[in-house]
């Protein structure tokens, strides 16, 4: 006897939900192109403007004001000159020009969700199975639905980016403000400072450095997306190592690896610095 | 003054009155303004004209320098740069911390951060101060201080303050009047003697049990009111020698007309005087004689009685006599209040 269970159209049900979303949010999707359209060339016209000589020299300078520390400094300066030195200056310039945008967009998001969510429980509840859901899908996956909304290209790729890099930053600021210690949001009240103020005066000054892990979450992990992003098109360094890939070339897969690290050691020892702070 | 062991709901009622709790029954009412009917706007406005609190773990803001701390309460208010900062200086320095402003709460110790909270909740000038165990988290050393303190500062600011404590010592110093609490219920209101010489409940009575009584009977619990004296100038020997014998007694104190106090004679002394036929008191007035104030404690009275033959005159601060205590006086005061003599 064989009995076969009806499939769910669990594919299919979501295939619908994305025609209908392209259909119908077709305005939203063009501005979300001209924003990231537009800061992408501006961030990439801004670096590709001057010699790559200036600028390293300029983001030695930078990181040595932000961090005070010779060892970061140093590494900044070397790693930066290396990456020039093997011929991949205008891939990093691209790819951090994507992080940047990315990152920008998903923390002015995530960082009001999680506000939100730090203050509401209800929200809480509502928003936490949906970043359980967003940070456990395969990263790839997100490649798929970018697609259809925007083609293939580089605003493609910043869309899956902030979908994949949101969750730590609503998730660090909504535990950032949970955290704020009882008596002090009590003594607050107790002082006649309504909603608002708690919030600018006592809650996000004792989340900051909370909150600002939460970025450091994010702008990594919108590292590590616009790499795999690289596959619908993102170019940068990981159109640089999905070109060795499909050419089978170890050592240029290998260079272009190198200079993605040197972004993420730079950017991650920077971020840890404006925590501490 | 609210005391109780914890979990007795100390803190719970004193959250009630500012409405940081939700009250589920009952009425608060605050110079006849129904708190509970308060919404949110009038209620944020009430607390910022009506309460300063001050709190057990001190809840000063980490991030901001005490000034800022100090200031936080007008700058909610809204009150211009220059003015809360004036405001917040002059608050400071009522508790001792001029100079300290520009610190953060980190670098003061455990007696000056809760200063600062002092001073936070003063320098709205509030109505009513909400102390909340203010000063148990405190050395005991330090909160002795502390309570000196608070009591100098009332002095001078005679502000209504409810303040919730678990030591039952603090309670007797600092409160003029006690609410004792047991599982959210009051079990007594009264004075600090009305509550230990009439526990209201067999709860109040162990609670106090241990309380050495002789700390909170004064001078002016255990003293003689209405003792004959003898009037400076206008009394004579034989006037005093007959109030004397009226009273039963062998001295008599002599005061001004004013009632403030001159000095005591003796009825020997009188006797020879009357028998020399001389009409004044002033030859046999002993003026270096030993005054205490009515608010001191009954266990102080008595190093200072041991060794004198006549009895003390207890005089308010002007000097004028209040009443007197004869050492035999003292003892059946404190036997008959239960303390062990």
């Amino acid at each position: 006897m064989s009995f076969e269970l009806p499939r769910i159209p669990v594919g299919k049900g979501i295939e619908a939900g994305i025609d209908f979303l392209v259909e119908h949010l077709a305005i939203a999707t063009r501005a979300f192109s001209a924003v990231a359209d537009q800061g992408l060339r501006f961030l990439e016209a801004t670096m590709m403007s001057v010699h790559p000589v200036i600028v390293v020299l300029l983001a030695t300078l930078l990181v040595f004001f932000m961090t005070r520390k010779r060892g970061v400094t140093v590494f900044t300066f070397l790693g930066l000159g290396l990456i020039w030195n093997m011929g991949l200056w205008s891939a990093a310039a691209s790819t951090l020009s994507l992080v940047v945008v990315a990152t920008v967009i998903a923390i002015s998001i995530g960082i009001p969700l999680g506000i939100i969510a730090g203050l509401s429980d209800w929200v809480y509840r509502i928003v936490r199975p949906i970043l359980d859901f967003m940070q456990t899908l395969p990263a790839f996956v997100y490649l798929i639905p970018a697609i259809p909304f925007f083609g293939l290209g580089r605003v493609a790729a910043i869309f899956a980016t902030v979908i994949f890099s949101m969750p730590p930053a609503i998730r660090f600021t909504n535990l950032g403000i949970r955290q704020v210690p009882k008596d002090l949001t009590e003594c607050a009240d107790a002082f006649g400072a309504d909603r608002w103020q708690k919030l600018i005066k006592i809650q996000l000054p004792l989340a900051k450095s909370t909150i600002m892990g939460g970025v450091n979450q994010t702008v990594m992990l919108a590292l590590s997306m616009v790499v795999i992003a690289a596959m619908i098109g993102a170019g940068g360094l990981g159109g640089e190592v999905w070109r060795a890939i499909q050419r089978l070339q170890p050592g240029a897969g290998f260079e272009a690896g190198i200079g993605i690290v040197i972004l993420a050691i730079i950017l991650d020892r920077v971020l840890q610095q404006l925590a501490k702070e | 003054m609210v005391m109780g062991l914890s979990g007795s709901g100390k803190s719970t009622l004193v959250r009630c009155i500012n409405r940081l709790f939700e009250p589920t029954a009952g009425e608060i009412y605050v110079d006849g303004q129904d708190v509970r009917a308060l919404g949110t706007k009038e209620l944020r406005e009430f607390r910022r004209q009506k309460f300063g609190m001050v709190f057990q773990h001190f809840a000063l803001f980490p991030h901001r320098t005490v000034l800022d701390n100090v200031e936080f309460g007008l700058e909610v208010q809204g009150v211009d740069k220059a003015e809360r900062r004036k405001k917040a200086e002059k608050s400071l320095g009522m508790v001792g911390l001029e100079g300290w402003g520009e610190k953060y709460p980190s670098e003061l110790s455990g007696g000056m951060q809760q200063r600062v909270g002092l001073a936070r909740a003063l320098a709205l000038d509030p109505d009513i101060l909400l102390m909340d165990e203010a000063f148990s988290a405190l050395d005991p050393l330090i909160r002795r201080d502390m309570q000196d303190e608070l009591i100098n500062l009332q002095q001078s600011m005679q502000k209504t303050i409810v303040f919730i404590s678990h030591d039952l010592d603090e309670a007797l110093k600092i409160g003029d009047r006690l609410v004792i609490l047991k599982d959210g219920a009051v079990e007594q209101i009264g004075t600090a003697e009305e509550i230990l010489t009439r526990p209201a409940t067999e709860y109040v009575r162990k609670f106090v049990e241990e309380v050495d009584i002789t700390k909170v009977l004064t001078a002016e619990s255990v003293m003689k009111k209405s003792e004959d004296v003898a009037y400076l100038g206008s009394d004579g020997p034989k006037t005093a020698l007959r109030k004397m014998r009226k009273n039963a007694i062998a001295s008599l104190f002599v005061v001004q007309k004013d009632h403030t106090v001159a000095g005591i004679v003796f009825a020997d002394e009188v006797r020879n005087l009357a028998d020399q036929g001389e009409g004044d008191l002033e030859k046999v007035v002993h003026r270096d004689i030993k005054t205490v104030a009515p608010d001191t404690p009954a266990s102080e009275l008595f190093p200072i009685m041991q060794n004198m033959s006549y009895p003390v005159a207890v005089v308010n601060e002007q000097n004028k006599l209040l009443g007197i205590i004869v050492k035999g006086l003292l003892f059946t005061a404190i036997a008959e209040r239960g303390g062990d003599v």
